[in-house]
């Protein structure tokens, strides 16, 4: 089925059978690569991607649902080779080791910090619960949502403080 | 696993969606946000000839307000309830509970007709759902009809649905502004499927309660009400005595199964246990 989708700003066209994840349609159609694939039942959270602003397991959607769908993906967090604040905050506090469940933690981190740049350590931690880590114990991790928050605060309230 | 092949279909209006599923009456499936149906697919439990998205059926997402009670559209989702600050007084059971189903991104698209259809015996809304004598209604081939609560599940992943209807709404009855409730639920971690959980709510008529609803998810086979410890609470100051009583009661009548999470003895302590720490916990006010 041909569908539509907004990936990164770009607008790309897929002809896909309707058994295709959104997951397998990043990776092995678009070849973005960057999104890691775990479990494949919406239990790890490895996939978590941004689909109309809001974070989603994208092995738990039909490419063909997402037809229309504006998507971010980890390739889309970076400028160019620069690190983004919230990565560059993961490699600062150790926030990876493997890097496997890391695109999804990015994307996670970053739909929640884009809606809640004040997000307390609970409130992290709380969200963060979907997205499973075998390396880091998860401290480091917490530790980088944390110190990146001020890059996502909103004019209004950094000029509160 | 890899999704088994189906076919794909969106339509755009309710009946269409309708017809579809009656021309392909027990082998297609609806699907909304997917977050139980693509776990099912991906496992191979079922492998559908068509599945039909209501992506594009208007009218299935409001969530309504009113001296009746709380209406639920079937492509309401989670978060929808969650950022809707009306129901944390309309109905404070359904929006507590709400908030431990699965985890955010989870919540950002599963849906309340989803987790109906899917009738998962641990799931939180089938348990809120008989709780508070809800009604399901559903549009079919033949004419439109509510089901209650108590009538629609069945068992494990079984509903009284006809595989030519859909579900259109979750009707609750309103919610007196007094009304004393709680919720409790034990799973492995946040957002795993609860070994046990337990809502209730009652009124108070001169200190005793009243109209007492306790319900029980996760327990047993599928959702189930502990009638004789409410039945017992009725008319009763909610007292450390009659909550104990209570707990004894719950113990000894509960449904529990035996999995690999919990053995049913544990089952039926744990229920005891939160049956104690909601009534304890609603008695506060």
């Amino acid at each position: 089925m041909r569908t539509t989708l907004h990936v990164n700003g770009k607008l790309v066209e897929v002809d896909v059978e309707p058994r295709l994840t959104l997951a397998d349609c990043l990776r092995h159609e678009l070849r973005l690569t960057g999104t890691h694939v775990g479990c494949e039942h919406g239990v790890c959270g490895a996939c978590t991607i941004i689909v109309d602003g809001q974070a989603v397991r994208s092995c738990l959607v039909l490419a063909v649902q997402a037809d229309g769908a504006s998507i971010q993906t980890v390739e889309g967090l970076a400028g160019g080779d620069a690190l983004g604040p919230l990565q560059t905050a993961f490699r600062r506090h150790h926030g990876l080791q493997c890097g496997f469940c890391t695109p999804g933690m990015l994307m996670t981190a970053h739909a929640l910090l884009q809606a809640e740049p004040e997000a307390s350590e609970a409130r992290i931690r709380e969200v963060l619960s979907g997205n499973l880590c075998r390396c880091t114990g998860y401290v480091g991790i917490v530790k980088a949502l944390l110190d990146a928050r001020s890059a996502y605060a909103r004019p209004h309230t950094r000029e509160a403080r | 696993m890899k999704l088994p092949s189906f076919d794909y279909a969106a339509p755009s209006t309710l009946q269409e969606a309708v017809s579809l599923l009656g021309a392909h009456a027990g082998s297609a499936l609806a699907i909304a946000g997917g977050q139980s149906l693509l776990p099912m697919l991906a496992y191979r439990l079922v492998a559908p000839s068509l599945l039909i998205d209501l992506r594009r059926v208007p009218g299935l997402d409001a969530i309504s307000v009113t001296d009746e009670g709380v209406c639920l559209g079937s492509k309401v989702r989670w978060c929808d309830v969650e950022s809707d600050a009306r129901l944390r007084t309309a109905h404070p059971l359904l929006a507590q509970a709400v908030t431990h189903v699965g985890h955010s991104s989870i919540r950002n698209r599963g849906t309340v007709g989803g987790s109906l259809a899917h009738a998962d015996p641990a799931a939180e809304l089938p348990g809120i759902a008989l709780t508070c004598d809800a009604q399901i209604a559903v549009a079919g081939a033949l004419c439109p009809r509510t089901i209650r609560a108590e009538d629609f599940f069945l068992g494990p992943m079984t509903t009284a649905l006809a595989s030519d209807e859909l579900i259109v709404e979750l009707r609750f009855p309103a919610w007196p502004a007094a009304r004393r409730w709680a919720f409790e639920e034990l799973a492995r971690q946040r957002g795993a499927f609860a070994i046990a959980g337990l809502a209730l709510y009652y009124d108070l008529r001169d200190a005793a309660a009243a109209n007492v609803h306790i319900g029980v998810f996760g327990a047993g086979p599928r959702p189930q009400r502990i009638t004789q410890a409410e039945a017992a609470l009725n008319g009763r100051v909610i007292d450390e005595q009659a909550i104990a009583a209570a707990a004894r009661t719950a113990s000894a009548t509960v449904e529990a199964i035996d999995d690999v999470n919990a053995s049913a003895a544990y089952r039926r302590s744990l229920v005891g246990t939160l049956l104690e720490r909601a009534l304890t916990r609603a008695a506060q006010g």
